[in-house]
């Protein structure tokens, strides 16, 4: 919504497409939690003080540009939304209020209460693209191809959801922002639409993917008792505020036989408190759900309520009372570092064909601090749709229908197919979730990963039932998205095969340390239908 | 989304499901469904669609957070979000929106007017 705001700004017209209702799909409307910014209302901050922690989480992998980009424009889109009605929480010196999350040497993360950051956010976005004249929105449009034409994106091709008919849309330049892929796991804390298209979409029109192995791993969100109507990883802030104790299925302290260190401090890194649970686990020490309990019986009811008024309403209305029952928690995959490799003006290197938000890669390396992925999607949205925008003035159209046949036959040939004898391709999608959550989650050795590939081959060619329904068919969306988290799914298990270290986000049991001569960012392409990772020059095996 | 990890009670409901394509030529199918405490109608439907009948045309976005406000229809005769509203082991009935055009199954026409693609709101 950034982007088209920011091209429509600069002279363009643009065609905002979304396959759910626009500005209420993907991840940004269920963060709930902060975005970072180094605006410095709570306390002296600067944007390279901001850089400075980016880099540092990042282990060496960032894109420096993009990181610097994303901590400098930050506090102006900040700003900006606040110009546009977004209720950032505020103190009673009218200052927005700013808090510190872990790895931010700063109180710099800006949030809506209670828990509404997402929601405020897509709501302004969402307010201020509808206001545009020069912005067309479009709802319930499923892209399934970028058309290129001599070497140049010129529009896409895609699925009316509601009427099931094939789309054609020419465009001088497309921006491909559609989020994360984390619905590839079985656990994972996404939304219907996160399965990782604009990865398969930016690699089946020629661009280049890069750190596809960092997958961020979230360790305690929730598992159990059933909550609905609240984020899953909600109680990341309920630790920093209020410790909590982590216990196993037998109600004991684990921390400690892997090196952490618990009781009710929530100081043991993230990476290492999922290990920690995970093996508990595995070693039939879990939690009936198969996590652990995240315990707050020991802090009382006042100083709940005070940290958290309205929220524990909610969870009462969820029949959770902190006071008498633990929680189960478990890791869950949450966001995704790597993705479509850009320059500093989002471009890709496929003339006409931008990235922006969680479908890029680069900005934050082997591991991204919370509160960036917002700013990002903010910070990199606007880039975009500026520079295309600058990019395509006076420029003409490329488009050819010749050059969409290919993308416009095959959604024709998957809509007219008719075959009940196979398996619907959402129960693909489930044992391809089981697949990359058993074989290639955050702990992951090189006969795991190959048992991924061999999984992910199975699913592609397992015979998918279809069935002819026309108007919002599901079973065809699923397959359409089936296709696409299958080339998302091969490219993170490809690129985590190719980097024998751990590192960040990516932890190779088989190789637990860190190699110097692997800083670097891999990059994955695909050439004749194949995908192949590879190296920069200078790093690499 | 947790459902596969779920241990089985044992326990099932019943949930009665409008389906059809047009106002005045639906069905009710009904589908026995694995009861959880806790557990939405949302939940029971995306359970159905995994298990028994992938044809089942459901609109959903944000699974339970109850943020993108895309999952409404009748529960039990009355307007809910399908994600928040639960199901009892009693079992419960849901059918689409009554003021809104049919599309299919659950699914009514609630994109705004603005964002179709021919602005008249005409889809051909
Ligand atoms: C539960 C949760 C909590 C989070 N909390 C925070 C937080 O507190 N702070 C923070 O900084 N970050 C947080 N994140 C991460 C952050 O929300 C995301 O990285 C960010 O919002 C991504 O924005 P985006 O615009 O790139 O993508 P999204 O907001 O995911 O939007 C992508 C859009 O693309 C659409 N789409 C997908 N595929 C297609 C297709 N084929 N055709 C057409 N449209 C398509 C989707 O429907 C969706 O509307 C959280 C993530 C989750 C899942
Ligand atoms: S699915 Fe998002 S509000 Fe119900």
């Amino acid at each position: 919504m950034y982007a088209a705001i920011a091209a429509a700004r600069n002279d363009a017209s643009a065609l905002l497409l979304d396959k759910s209702l626009v500005g209420r799909g993907g991840a940004t409307i269920i963060a709930q939690m902060t975005v970072a910014a180094a605006i410095g209302h709570e306390e002296p901050d600067h944007w390279t003080d901001h850089l400075q922690d980016t880099l540092a989480a990042g282990r060496e992998l960032c894109d420096e540009g993009l990181a610097r980009l994303l901590c400098e424009n930050g506090p102006a889109r900040i700003f900006e939304m606040d110009g546009w009605g977004a209720h950032w929480a505020r103190g009673a010196d009218d200052r927005i209020r700013q808090v510190k999350a872990p790895g931010h040497g700063r109180a710099r993360c800006c949030y809506v209460d209670f828990l509404n950051t997402g929601p405020g956010v897509a709501g302004t976005l969402r307010r201020q693209v509808s206001t545009l004249d020069p912005v067309r929105r479009v709802s319930n449009i499923a892209v399934t191809d970028i058309v290129v034409h001599d070497g140049r994106a010129v529009g896409a091709v895609g699925l009316d959801v509601v009427s099931g008919n094939v789309v054609t849309f020419a465009a001088k330049a497309v921006v491909l922002a559609a989020g994360g892929l984390t619905k590839i796991y079985r656990r994972n804390s996404a939304s219907t639409n996160m399965g990782g298209e604009a990865y398969a979409l930016a690699l089946w029109a020629g661009a280049e993917l890069i750190d596809m192995e960092f997958v961020q791993f979230f360790p305690i969100a929730h598992l159990a008792p059933r909550l609905v109507g609240m984020d899953p990883i909600m109680w990341d802030p309920f630790r920093y505020k209020l410790g909590g104790r982590l216990l196993n299925g037998d109600f004991e302290e684990f921390m400690h036989r892997y090196g952490g260190q618990d009781s009710g401090t929530y100081t043991t890194v993230r990476d290492q408190a999922s290990y920690a649970i995970l093996k508990e686990v595995e070693a039939g020490r879990g939690s009936p759900h198969g996590g652990v309990y995240l315990d707050f019986r020991h802090v009382p009811d006042a100083t709940l309520r005070g940290a958290f008024g309205p929220v524990i309403d909610r969870l009462a209305h969820n029949g959770i009372d902190l006071t008498q029952t633990p929680v189960e928690v478990a890791p869950t995959a949450h966001y995704h570092m790597g993705g479509i490799r850009v320059n500093g003006r989002m471009e890709t290197c496929v003339p006409g064909l931008y990235g922006a938000g969680e479908a890029v890669g680069g900005a934050n390396g082997a591991n991204r601090l919370s509160g960036n992925a917002i700013t990002e999607a903010l910070v990199f949205g606007e880039c975009a749709g500026r520079e295309a925008a600058a990019a395509v003035a006076g420029t003409p159209h490329g488009w050819t229908a010749r050059a969409a046949e290919g993308a416009v036959e095959r959604l024709n040939g998957a809509l007219g197919a008719t075959d009940d004898s196979g398996i619907p391709a959402n129960v693909l999608q489930q044992r391809l979730q089981t697949v990359m959550w058993e074989n290639a989650g955050s702990f992951r050795t090189a006969d795991q990963l190959g048992r991924a590939l061999d999984g992910i081959r199975e699913i592609r060619e397992a015979p998918v039932a279809v069935r002819p329904t026309g108007s919002y068919n599901l079973d065809i969306q699923d397959r359409l998205e089936l296709r696409a988290m299958l080339t998302t799914a091969e490219s993170v298990v490809r690129a985590a095969l190719g980097r024998g270290e751990s590192r960040g986000a990516h932890q190779r049991l088989d190789f637990p340390e860190s190699d110097e001569r692997l800083v670097g960012n891999q990059v994955i392409e695909m050439r004749d239908g194949e995908l192949t990772a590879r190296w920069p020059a200078g790093a690499g095996r | 989304m947790t459902g596969e990890d779920d241990p089985t009670t044992g326990v099932m409901t019943e949930i009665r499901v409008w389906r059809g394509r047009a106002a005045d030529e639906g069905r009710y199918d009904v589908y026995r469904v694995p009861y959880e405490e806790g557990m939405s109608v949302l939940d029971a439907l995306v359970w159905v669609r995994g298990h028994v009948d992938s044809s089942l045309a459901v609109r959903y976005g944000c699974v339970n957070a109850n943020a993108c406000k895309t999952c409404m229809a009748l529960v039990d005769g009355q307007v809910a979000y399908m994600c928040t509203a639960r199901l009892t082991p009693a079992g419960g009935k849901v059918e689409p929106l009554p003021k809104r055009p049919l599309i299919r199954d659950l699914v009514t026409d609630t994109v705004p007017d603005d964002e179709k693609l021919d602005p008249s709101g005409r889809r051909e």
